[in-house]
């Protein structure tokens, strides 16, 4: 049996090696700061030697994402990465894709903003990544990594939410996550799907007519009420993933009596933060959405019956903090501390935090 | 086992290379390892420094604001690192980059001259493992022998003759580190 290779790699190193290994067929991208060795870490591996997975430097982040239209249209596995302005970009080619039911992974390692900002770490992008992000009623699957070894994890289940639900999947990570490097177990080599595995398992796809009706992929109908319907059909495909595909992990919830909420980097530290505080007999424990759209609405919700308080802590002004209110509805309290701009809180700033909110 | 460790200095210095040295080889011990740099426009003669954490239980943040040892290169990160050392923790500074020398009473203090040792050496690109050595003697984190093996995997092959200098140069440190205080 092949053995699971352990590696010390970046969690952007991490994605790219992972991409290659769970059957990606072509990568699409433009060089940004903090998430250039995504793209540098492909050119390096040469997949398109071993795999046959294409690699790309496209021209800019427009050229990228509708490469990734194009060859998702065809059922392929593609995907393109970006850091925050350059996935600000994107956002045409990504509601072109919501729109017309193409699957497709894209990789933000966020960087601070508003604008080019800063190339340093930020969770600033959650409204622009968890309400869609373009024109139009749609949502996107946003899947958090906290570590390098989420970052590789995450890629094959990103491909395979995009199409088992036909529509693109975003993995919001940030440049803590992108530029650490921690110990990595990588995936297994699974192979590319061939051409005759695609035809069967995306009879949507543009893959040559043959002797079937065409295939038409668009977002685009000039009937209103075809649109409407069309709307109906991807409100109904929302609702279903709301239900199914919701993942969050709990960490010291079982006794806690306030409750953090935190996702990706700023979980991370708050998880030392915490360690510190039950120490000092401050009872909090954390729920870390994995994915930040579908938002664990639920799961939120009961624990706001339990918990004297809730507390959001995010390296932003404060974004998931109004899906938390929103969820909690009154019930109990809910608080918020961000930093913003590329600065990122320390752990011993956080337990100053959780001490002054939580006890 | 937990150690929490910033090393810092200037761009150039070998200072990422180091802690990725030491990373890998904790990792080989099966360890659990993160290390973070403060990535930025750096460039050579600039700042830099990298947070490497080795524990034997899952790292919650990779970012810290105290650490257990903190190994200097430069006046500038002493001025920022030499109050963030935890009370009974560790500083290793080499004298070359220091004008003004520490005045912490609480912790231990050890002083390096690995840019001399490097340069009479002949070979002053070891200057970032000559610190290592050092840094290995006060605390043993991991083995030589696990340095050479995350040497050997990490270096293209067409390096791996370097090897036997890098060794040289950390046994080297481990000789010439003198204690200046006890906490």
């Amino acid at each position: 049996m092949e053995e699971q290779e352990i590696r010390l790699l970046k969690g952007n190193e991490a994605i790219a090696l992972a991409a290659i290994r769970c059957g990606c067929d072509g990568y699409f991208g433009y060089p940004i700061t903090p998430q250039s060795e995504i793209l540098e870490t492909l050119a390096l591996e040469k997949p398109w030697e071993t795999t046959g997975m294409v690699v790309v430097q496209a021209e800019s982040e427009l050229a990228s994402i509708n490469m990734v239209y194009g060859g998702g249209a065809t059922g392929k596995r593609v995907m393109t990465s970006s850091s925050s302005p350059g996935v600000a970009l994107m956002q045409e080619g990504i509601t072109y894709m919501a729109g017309a039911e193409i699957p497709g992974v894209i990789v933000n390692v966020q960087r601070g903003g508003p604008g080019l900002g800063t190339i340093q770490a930020s969770q600033g992008d959650y409204f622009q990544c968890t309400r869609g992000g373009g024109n139009g009623d749609y949502y996107v699957f946003v899947l958090a990594p906290a570590s390098a070894q989420e970052m590789a994890d995450f890629m094959d289940w990103a491909f395979t939410l995009a199409f088992r639900y036909r529509m693109p999947a975003i993995i919001l990570s940030d440049g803590v996550i992108g530029q650490m490097m921690e110990k990595v177990v990588l995936p297994l080599f699974k192979p590319r799907r061939t051409d005759e595995e695609i035809a069967r398992e995306c009879p949507w796809a543009a893959t040559g007519r043959k002797n079937r009706r065409n295939n038409i992929l668009t977002s685009l109908s000039l009937d209103p009420q075809w649109m409407e319907n069309h709307n109906l059909h991807l409100q109904e495909k929302y609702r279903k993933i709301r239900e199914c595909e919701v993942r969050y992990e709990e960490t010291l919830t079982e006794d806690a009596e306030h409750l953090i909420v935190a996702f990706g980097s700023a979980a991370r530290i708050a998880e030392n933060a915490i360690e510190t505080c039950r120490e000092r007999d401050i009872r909090v424990g954390m729920l870390r959405p994995l994915t930040l759209w579908p938002f664990p609405t639920d799961a939120i919700r009961q624990y706001s019956e339990k918990v004297k308080s809730i507390l959001c802590i995010e390296i932003n002004a404060g974004q998931m903090v109004e899906d938390i209110r929103l969820s909690v509805e009154g019930r109990c309290p809910v608080n918020h501390y961000g930093r913003m701009g590329g600065m990122v809180p320390t752990p011993e700033e956080l337990v100053q935090v959780i001490t002054k909110y939580c006890s | 086992m937990k150690q929490e460790v910033i090393i810092a200095g200037f761009g150039g210095q070998g200072i990422l290379s180091m802690g990725k040295i030491l990373a890998y080889s904790a990792l080989m011990e099966g360890h659990e390892v993160t290390w973070m740099p403060a990535y930025g426009p750096e460039q050579r003669g600039g700042t830099a420094n990298v947070t490497v954490i080795v524990s034997d239980r899952r790292i919650s943040s990779p970012i810290l604001s105290s650490f257990d040892t903190a190994i200097i290169l430069n006046q500038p990160s002493l001025e920022r690192f030499e109050k963030a050392i935890r009370p009974g923790g560790t500083l290793i500074y080499d004298e070359y980059g220091i004008c003004q020398p520490p005045t912490r009473t609480d912790i231990n203090i050890w002083r390096i001259n690995a840019m001399d040792a490097a340069a009479e050496m002949q070979n002053p690109k070891a200057f970032n493992m000559v610190v290592l050595g050092g840094l290995l003697k006060v605390q043993p984190l991991v083995s030589l022998d696990s340095v050479r093996r995350a040497l050997t995997k990490t270096l293209p092959e067409r390096h791996h003759a370097l090897i036997p200098a890098n060794i040289e140069a950390i046994e080297k440190g481990m000789q010439i580190i003198e204690n200046l205080q006890r906490a």
